[in-house]
């Protein structure tokens, strides 16, 4: 196979922050000791004025991020998903969620592909907890254009938004011209035996299980779905009704993630089997990302084999 | 400050004080103590000190407040009603199904109310935002924040404290509502958080020691904490919980609970005798 280039999202965040300074002068940049590993630090070179450290105190860095919403300017704040979404859940939903606040809160080194750091830092819970307060718009994008054009959609949206970025290099699948559109899921393989439906990193595995499956004989329709919330209902009840079974991959628990928004939205408009893929229901460990997917079972064979899975099930 | 300021004060804090008791009463919940011991201080700042206007709360360049200890939303809303943000008549809806007093302060609707609060903490971080956006935008407002003594022992407010200081937040300053009392009992048997001056000396801030219920000492602070150039302003209030009303005076049983019918009858009797005697 040809190198293809790849690029963590994480550094798209950090290019897109610049990026959008560079036309946008109402927003200011916060981060919790991590500018060099959340990728602000590369804003932070660029803008240092605009741009403040609050130290290793994500909790206050939340309520730092609200007032300075309250003032009408615009702000992005940064930490791990751990941190960001975990420790200052409280401040996230109570600060910035119930005034409906301008946040957009960017978190970082989320899923087991944060790697050697384990368990601690390992967050597959993120998505979960996001999704759950009102108002709260969840991104997960799946490469370097859907990143850097998530935080632009982000900055334009009126409300706080959470986007979750990885630590792990991933190829990039859309080019310049993609319209990304938060909310919208987007088809990137047709098929009518069964629909995959990723999320993050896993998207690019749902494309290399298309192709293993078309070998199988198994057309698989594989849809991106970077907005975690709200959730394109409407992609997913046609991918219901026109392939009657549905895998869901993300590099998160099945508990409250892409999968459970998913199944909310198939149970309730359009019932068919939903076979999700992800942690199920466990703690991270420490080794290399890509050791850790394999063994975490979040490959495109995974993926296959709960294709394989939910085609049982199939009426 | 001269006589007839001060009277007018006490005038106006004493209609604040009959309104959290109007407030909790008709709730039939609510925190009337803290409520009681934070009057004078928002009524100095919001009936004379803060640049604002009740006509236009969203007015750019305006002063700011933030109740961190937001559960003395009644004291902010009787103050907000009497200075004529919304109608006084709203009070006795406090804490009701669809009216426009929630239980803690709100600023998606309720007038004047800069910022959403009531879990404690993190007020003073908001505070501390709104005071970073003015430097980094060049207003010159100032940011005015309470928070209570018992809210001292969260974490959050020291994460608060020393990111204020080493920002130089100068135009922030902080009141502690030092009331001594919390739910279960005195702060110093719960949990001390004193010394709380010598904290707040400690991640370097200016401090100044007053008596929370005398106008001329607050008004003294907070000019003194004007003055600041380069550290945030902690006035420690030195207050008493249930203010006013005497048999909520030093009673940690009137921290979260409402008076009865015969109870508001003598609270407002004393409350209206006081209003007679200035």
């Amino acid at each position: 196979m040809a190198d293809i280039k790849k690029v963590a999202t994480r550094d798209s965040y950090g290019n897109a922050l610049v990026e959008l300074a560079k036309n946008h002068d109402d927003f200011l940049v916060l981060d919790a000791d991590l500018a060099a590993a959340t990728k602000t630090g590369i804003f932070k070179k660029a803008f240092p004025e605009r741009f403040y450290d609050c130290g290793i105190s994500e909790q206050n860095m939340m309520g730092v991020a609200a007032g300075i919403a309250t003032t009408g300017k615009k702000v992005f704040a940064s930490s791990f998903a751990m941190f960001a979404a975990g420790r200052a859940f409280e401040q996230v939903r109570n600060s910035i969620g119930y005034p409906h606040l301008n946040v957009k809160i960017c978190a970082t080194h989320a899923g087991i592909s944060v790697g050697e750091d384990g368990a601690t830092h390992q967050c597959c819970e993120d998505l979960a907890l996001m999704r759950t307060i009102p108002g709260m718009t969840v991104i997960n994008p799946a490469d370097d254009t859907e990143a850097r054009m998530a935080v632009f959609k982000a900055y334009e949206l009126d409300g706080p938004v959470y986007i979750r970025f990885g630590r792990l290099a991933l190829p990039i699948i859309f080019d310049e011209a993609y319209d990304f559109q938060i909310g919208k899921g987007v088809e990137l393989k047709s098929g009518n035996d069964v629909t995959i439906i990723a999320t993050g990193l896993m998207v690019n595995e749902a494309m290399l299980a298309h192709d293993l499956l078309l070998e199988e004989g198994i057309n698989a329709r594989v849809i991106n779905m970077a907005t975690i919330k709200p959730i394109d209902s409407k992609i997913i009840v046609k991918a219901a009704k026109e392939t009657g079974a549905i895998v869901t991959a993300e590099e998160h628990s099945v508990i409250g993630g892409l999968g459970s928004a998913v199944c909310d939205v198939v149970c309730a408009e359009c019932p068919v089997p939903v076979v999700k893929l992800g942690i199920y229901d466990a703690f991270g460990t420490s080794g290399p990302a890509n050791e850790l997917l394999d063994v975490f079972g979040l490959r495109a064979k995974d993926i296959v084999e709960k294709v394989r899975d939910v085609l049982k099930l199939k009426k | 400050m001269d006589t007839a300021k001060r009277v007018s004060l006490e005038k106006k804090a004493t209609k604040v004080r009959m309104g959290i008791i109007e407030g909790v009463h008709s709730a039939k919940s609510g925190h009337p103590g803290g409520s009681l011991s934070i009057a004078d201080i928002l009524t100095y700042l919001y009936f004379d000190k803060m640049n604002i206007d009740p006509k236009n709360p969203k007015m750019e360049g305006r002063d700011r407040f933030v109740l961190s200890k937001g559960h003395a939303a009644p004291a902010l809303y009787s103050v907000l009603a009497n200075r004529g943000y919304f109608s006084v008549d709203e009070i006795k809806g406090l804490r009701h199904t669809g009216a426009l007093l929630q239980g803690h302060p709100d600023m998606k609707h309720i007038p004047g109310v800069d910022m959403s609060t009531g879990s404690l903490g993190q007020g003073i971080s908001a505070a501390a935002g709104i005071a970073l956006s003015a430097k980094s935008f060049n207003e010159t407002y100032k940011v005015y924040c309470a928070c209570g003594d018992g809210e001292c022992e969260e974490g959050q407010v020291w994460e608060a404290a020393m990111f204020a200081a080493h920002k130089k937040l100068n135009n922030l300053i902080v009141f502690i509502d030092l009331n001594h009392l919390q739910i279960d009992g005195t702060i110093e048997e719960v949990n001390s958080p004193m010394p709380i001056d010598q904290k707040f000396k400690a991640f370097n801030w200016n401090v100044i020691l007053i008596n929370g219920h005398n106008f001329d000492e607050i008004e003294k602070a907070v000019e003194e904490a004007n003055k600041s150039t380069t550290k945030p302003t902690a006035i420690i209030a030195e207050t008493v919980k249930g203010k006013g009303v005497s048999f909520m005076e030093n009673q940690v049983g009137w921290h979260g609970s409402a008076p009865n019918d015969e109870q508001f009858d003598i609270a407002m009797k004393e409350l209206e005798d006081k209003l007679a005697s200035l």
